[in-house]
């Protein structure tokens, strides 16, 4: 985990009493709310329907147990006893109460957390592979690299009022599960022909109105030259991003009217321009970073349990839970476990105080005191002994958080929709609790398998369902709330964006749409095809067919 | 909560102003009393186009002084007597969220 030195510390105190001045002074009537809106949200602090809504950073989704026990104590001292966590590996708390958040910013600062660059035209929360310095496939950490550009990102002066938001994910592994290509700028790591590591570099991916897949804009940049490339894409972006239209503003439309060879070349001449040594960082001060995400002290054991295989084989309900929310771990006798926010009928994202204390607990007494934040608004602990995945199968049961559907169809994506959204056109929460309430039965959701499906209240896309393989938008008509289906969306290595089946489904037919359009996977996926295989052999005609049949 | 139906206003449905509170950003309403309430019952409401411009000058003022963030108009309708919001959004606003604020999932 990384700590902070003496300057971070030092400047999340300051913007805690610049904030607390502020906040004072917008009670007070000295600041108008014109004035006092770009404030807050450089805070994180949003207005929402019904009360303000603080969005905390959780950099690159790692959290320490002593920090989600605070994130837990601020849920139930200044809010309603709950958190949400989002597909940025953000937290979100939907009730503080304005004069409270000066109070909470020093509670996080406390544990080195903060909500700056969580709003606004600037580089927002750096994100990466929840299972990063754990996952089996992995050239390096990406979450040294995370860390170096968190610190160069923020208050940036120069970036700090870019043309739009913008976003960026790392990760360390081929297996994409950072949604690199829906970033502003992803990076994958990988090594070249002799041996070196270094990203592939993404650029221009995004989703909301205008969903689109990063383009590679560099295939190997070495990883001690990303800072100064980084800054060059960023300086190309902040002179020729577009500010008169916020639709085109973003870097994606910037990529697609230049081309990605002419930015290239933009890019390649911005970066000449930048000395050598003036931005990148020496090797030992790579080395002091990457030393915070040290591996932790693993005992040697066989990568076998008999404890586990007896467990397995004796209680099928632990098995299932094994099958879908347990990943393979890069060190023998470990694993990777999945904590799903999504019990049938619940609401994904969001956990009690309750449950992120005792899950603090649970990362302490069976793990390193370690949590991830991934963005399927799932928590993920990532270093489990296989011998105690039973007990802590058990453990979770009591806190209603062993829903065996990591991956599958139940797994929903869903923003907070119309009913906590300013932005939203529709809800999504009771869309997703219908569905998941739908798809109840275990041994169904597991004969469907892997499949991802995603919810969002409006084309701001936030719960990315362009990239699901079964996405559902939100839209109004006329005063309507109709939900529009795209099948094919995929966001891993392979990203794809999906494509709209046909006319939209009202809030009470879109449940059997979807039944109807897992049905026709069933009935016509070949052996050991998932449903996005199946989607791509066959095409969307065949569920079209069904969905539409009686029209 | 089941919002199905919204109706879209008429052109001269009546308006009342809503806003946000400073303090907390509940939703509030425009009383009659040139106050503000949690409760649309409380709502002051303009019958027509004129009214309604009064009415959102009046709220800016407040606006303006401090304590009530972003006031706007919104349509109405009365049942028996008692004004209720039309639009999605508005129902949303005035009821909270359908989901409820709690988790189903208590400890």
């Amino acid at each position: 985990m990384y700590r902070y030195d003496e300057f971070d510390h030092a400047f999340v105190a300051e913007r805690v009493a610049q904030f607390s001045g502020q906040v004072a002074r917008r009670v007070s009537g000295e600041l108008s709310e014109d004035e006092f809106k770009p404030l807050r949200l450089m805070n994180g602090l949003y207005l929402q329907l019904h009360a303000y809504m603080l969005r905390v950073a959780i950099p690159y989704g790692t959290l320490a147990s002593h920090q989600l026990r605070k994130l837990a104590h601020i849920a139930r001292t200044y809010d309603h006893g709950y958190g949400h966590f989002t597909t940025r590996q953000n937290i979100q708390y939907n009730w503080p109460k304005l004069e409270d958040v000066p109070k909470i910013l020093a509670e996080l600062a406390e544990v080195e957390m903060h909500a700056i660059q969580t709003s606004g035209n600037c580089i927002r929360n750096i994100t990466a592979d929840p299972l990063a310095g754990v996952a089996a496939d992995e050239v390096d950490d990406p979450r040294t690299y995370a860390e170096i550009i968190r610190q160069w990102s923020t208050l940036h002066p120069e970036f700090s009022f870019l043309p739009r938001k913008f976003k960026i994910a790392v990760t360390g592994a081929p297996s994409d599960r950072a949604v690199t290509r829906g970033h502003d700028i992803g990076l994958r790591m990988h090594r070249n022909a002799d041996g070196e590591p270094g990203f592939e570099v993404m650029v221009g991916g995004g989703q909301g109105r205008t969903p689109i897949l990063a383009k590679t804009l560099r295939d190997f940049l070495p990883v001690d030259q990303m800072l100064s490339y980084l800054e060059a894409i960023l300086r190309v972006y902040n002179q020729l991003g577009r500010r008169d239209n916020i639709y085109k503003a973003r870097l994606k439309i910037m990529v697609e009217s230049l081309g990605v060879e002419a930015l290239a070349e933009l890019v390649e001449a911005e970066w000449a321009q930048i000395p050598d040594g003036t931005l990148d960082l020496p090797i030992e001060e790579r080395q002091r970073i990457a030393a915070y995400f040290a591996p932790p002290s693993y005992v040697d054991l066989p990568d076998e349990s008999s404890a586990l295989d007896g467990a397995i084989a004796a209680d099928a309900s632990f098995a299932a839970w094994v099958e879908s929310n347990v990943h393979e771990h890069k060190q023998p006798g470990y694993a990777i476990a999945t904590i799903s926010t999504k019990p049938h009928g619940g609401i994904p994202g969001d956990a009690s105080a309750e449950q992120m204390e005792a899950i603090a607990d649970l990362a302490e007494q069976y793990g390193f005191g370690e949590i991830r934040i991934s963005h399927k608004q799932n928590l993920i602990l990532p270093d489990i002994q296989k011998t105690d995945l039973f007990a802590l199968w058990q453990a979770l049961g009591i806190l209603g958080m062993s829903a065996a559907n990591a991956g599958r169809i139940s797994d929903i994506i869903a923003c907070p929709g119309l009913d906590y959204c300013n932005l939203a056109n529709a809800r999504s929460i009771p869309i997703a609790q219908r569905i998941s309430e739908r798809f109840s039965d275990l041994a169904r959701e597991r004969e469907i398998g892997d499949i991802s499906l995603n919810i969002s209240g409006c084309i701001n896309a936030c719960a990315h369902h362009h990239v699901a393989n079964i996405g559902v938008l939100g839209v109004d008509k006329k005063g309507t709330e109709y939900y529009q289906v795209t099948l094919g969306g995929v966001s891993n290595e392979n990203a794809a964006i999906g494509s709209i089946i046909g006319p939209a489904f009202d809030e009470w037919q879109i449940a059997d749409a979807i039944e109807t359009i897992v049905d026709v996977y069933l009935q016509q996926r070949e052996v050991g095809e998932k449903f996005i295989q199946t989607y791509q052999r066959i095409g969307p005609q065949p569920f079209k067919e069904k969905l539409y049949a009686s029209d | 909560m089941s919002i199905r139906t919204s109706r879209i206003p008429a052109e001269n449905t009546a308006q009342a102003i809503t806003a946000n509170r400073l303090s907390d950003g509940s939703v509030i309403y425009l009383t009659a009393k040139d106050n503000w309430s949690e409760r649309i019952e409380d709502c002051q409401s303009a019958p027509d186009p004129q009214a309604a411009k009064v009415l959102l000058h009046q709220a800016q003022r407040h606006a303006a002084n401090g304590h009530v963030v972003g006031p706007y108009l919104f349509k109405i309708e009365h049942e028996n007597g008692t004004p209720v919001a039309l639009g999605r959004r508005e129902i949303i606003r005035t009821r909270g969220p359908s989901v409820g604020t709690d988790l189903k999932r208590p400890i």
